[in-house]
C-alpha cells in the first residue's frame, strides 16, 4: 500500500450533497474528489470529499456559498 | 475500468438488452392498461418474461410471477405479507438488510424473531436453526448465497426443515438468480425473491416475487390494477395482486432479452466460467502475506465472490487505490450485511469484495491479482 498522506475529508448527510460537492468544484476547479468514506468515520452517506488539507478554507467558502450540508469535516492520515 | 463489482450490479449486459429496453420505450404503451396494440405489445412481453421464470424457478403457473422494483421490493412484499405481530421467524446471520430491516421493522410491532448464527467460515448453523423452531414459527427466510463470502447455503436441508414443521420458507435469491438453479417445488420454496439487475442481467428496477401455488401474500400497496376499478379493495388474484400500479414495462422488456441470452448461453456455462474466474482469482492472491480471506472456499459450489482484506487497510482505502491506480471496481465497507461482518470481526475494517461476472476475462482477472500483490507487498 502507498504511505499515508494528511487529507481533509468532509463527509455529508445524503449522497445528494456529496454529488452537490463534486459537480461544484469540478465546475469551480477547486481540489478534492469523491472517496468511500474511512472507517475513522463512523456516519456519513458512504461518500467522502478527500482534499489536500489546506484547501480547508477554500471549500468551506465553496459550501457556504452553494449552502452546502455538509456532516463532518476532519484531517486525517489516511 | 475493470469491473468486479458483480455482486452490486452486472455492469456488462448482453447487447439485446439494452437494445429491447429502447425498442420498449419507442414502442409499448401501458401494459393490462387497455386492448390496443401498444398496450397489448407490452403485456405480450410481460407474459412472456413471466413464462420464462416460471420455466427457470417453477412457482406453479406463470400467474405466481409477480414483477417487482428489485429485490429489496420482493423481500419487503414477502416478508410483510406473509408475517405479523405474535408470529416467530427465523432468519440468518448471512442476510443482507433487505432481509434484516423488514423483520427489525416488524419486530417493534410484536414479531419474534431468532438469527441462526454462522461458525468461522460464515456458514449458518443449520442443527442451531432447527432448535430455534417453536410451535409459534411461522417461517425461515434465508438467502442462497451470502453477498459478503459467496457462501452457498443449504436451500434443499432448509426447505426440508421447512416442510417438516410446516413452515413458509422464503429464499432471497440476489446473489445466485441466473446463475445457480433454484427448483422451488424441489427445495420446498415458498417465496423466492429476485433481482433483475445482478445475475439475471436485466436492467436497474427490474425484480420479481415469485409465490408457490396456494401461499397467500397480502399485498405491500394496493393501487390501480386496470381490472374492477369499482371494487373498494384490490384484486386478489396473482400476479395483480402485487403488482398495483403501472410497471416498469421498458425495463422489463431489457429483463426479457437477458433471460433469453441465459436461456441460450446456458444457466450451467454462466455458472462455470464465473466460477472458474473466481478459482483462478482466488488461487493467484491466496498466498500473499498479510491477506486475511472471508467465507468457505473449501467448497467447490459458491457464488463469484471473493472477500478479503490487507492486513489492517481500511477496506475503503483499498478499494479507493485499486480504483484511482489500477482502474478496477470493486465494493469496500460494509456490503449492508452488518451480521456478517460483526461475526467476523470486521465491523470496522470491512472488507474489499471483488465479484465476477462470465463476462470478465482471465486478463482481466490476471490483473487483479497483480494489482493486490502490488498493494499487499510495497513498502
Amino acid at each position: 500500500m502507498r504511505k499515508k498522506e494528511e487529507r481533509l475529508l468532509i463527509t455529508f448527510p445524503s449522497t445528494v450533497q456529496a454529488m452537490k460537492m463534486e459537480q461544484i468544484c469540478k465546475a469551480g476547479n477547486h481540489p478534492g474528489r469523491l472517496i468511500p468514506v474511512p472507517r475513522e468515520i463512523t456516519a456519513g452517506c458512504g461518500l467522502s470529499w478527500s482534499a489536500p488539507p489546506n484547501a480547508k478554507e477554500e471549500l468551506e467558502k465553496v459550501m457556504e456559498e452553494h449552502e452546502l450540508f455538509f456532516e463532518q469535516k476532519v484531517i486525517l492520515w489516511i | 475500468m475493470i469491473y468486479f463489482d458483480n455482486a452490486a450490479t452486472t455492469l456488462h449486459k448482453p447487447e439485446s438488452v439494452a437494445k429491447a429496453v429502447y425498442d420498449g420505450i419507442m414502442t409499448m404503451g401501458n401494459a393490462a392498461r387497455g386492448a390496443h396494440e401498444a398496450s397489448l405489445l407490452g403485456m405480450r412481453t410481460l407474459y412472456e418474461t413471466r413464462t420464462m421464470l416460471q420455466e427457470m424457478y417453477h412457482p406453479g403457473a406463470p400467474e405466481q410471477v409477480a414483477f417487482t422494483a428489485n429485490s429489496t421490493d420482493s423481500l419487503n412484499i414477502a416478508i410483510s405479507g406473509l408475517f405479523q405481530p405474535g408470529d416467530h421467524v427465523i432468519t440468518t446471520c448471512l442476510e443482507h438488510n433487505s432481509v434484516l430491516r423488514p423483520l427489525y421493522r416488524l419486530e417493534e410491532t410484536g414479531l419474534s424473531l431468532s438469527i441462526v448464527p454462522a461458525d468461522r467460515k460464515g456458514n449458518p448453523d443449520y442443527d442451531k436453526m432447527e432448535e430455534m423452531i417453536t410451535p409459534k414459527t411461522k417461517g425461515i427466510i434465508m438467502t442462497h448465497a451470502s453477498n459478503l463470502t459467496g457462501n452457498v447455503t443449504d436451500l434443499k436441508r432448509v426447505g426440508q426443515l421447512c416442510k417438516k414443521h410446516g413452515l413458509l420458507f422464503v429464499v432471497d435469491g440476489s446473489q445466485t438468480g441466473g446463475i445457480f438453479p433454484i427448483p422451488m417445488d424441489e427445495y420446498h420454496i415458498s417465496v423466492l425473491c429476485l433481482t433483475g439487475h445482478k445475475g439475471l442481467l436485466g436492467p436497474q428496477g427490474t425484480g420479481a416475487i415469485l409465490v408457490k401455488e396456494g401461499v397467500h401474500v397480502r399485498p405491500f400497496r394496493v393501487g390501480g390494477s386496470g381490472i374492477l376499478s369499482y371494487s373498494k379493495t384490490h384484486p386478489e388474484v396473482m400476479p395483480t395482486a402485487l403488482e398495483a400500479g403501472t410497471l416498469n414495462i421498458h425495463g422489463i422488456a431489457g429483463l426479457c432479452a437477458a433471460l433469453k441470452y441465459i436461456k441460450e448461453t446456458g444457466i450451467d456455462q454462466i455458472r462455470k466460467k464465473e466460477q472458474e474466474l473466481m478459482w483462478h482469482f482466488y488461487e493467484g492472491i491466496k498466498e500473499i502475506p498479510g491477506l486475511h480471506f472471508y467465507g468457505d472456499f473449501d467448497t467447490k459450489e459458491r457464488a463469484a465472490i471473493v472477500s478479503f482484506n490487507i492486513e489492517d487497510y481500511d477496506s475503503a482505502i483499498v478499494s479507493d487505490e485499486l480504483m484511482e491506480r489500477f482502474e478496477i471496481a470493486t465494493r469496500a465497507g460494509a456490503h449492508c450485511a452488518p451480521l456478517m461482518h460483526e461475526s467476523f470481526g470486521t465491523k470496522e475494517q470491512g472488507a474489499v469484495r471483488f465479484s465476477f461476472s462470465h463476462f470478465n476475462t482471465l486478463e482481466e482477472v490476471e490483473k487483479g491479482i497483480e494489482a493486490v500483490r502490488i498493494l499487499a507487498t510495497e513498502e
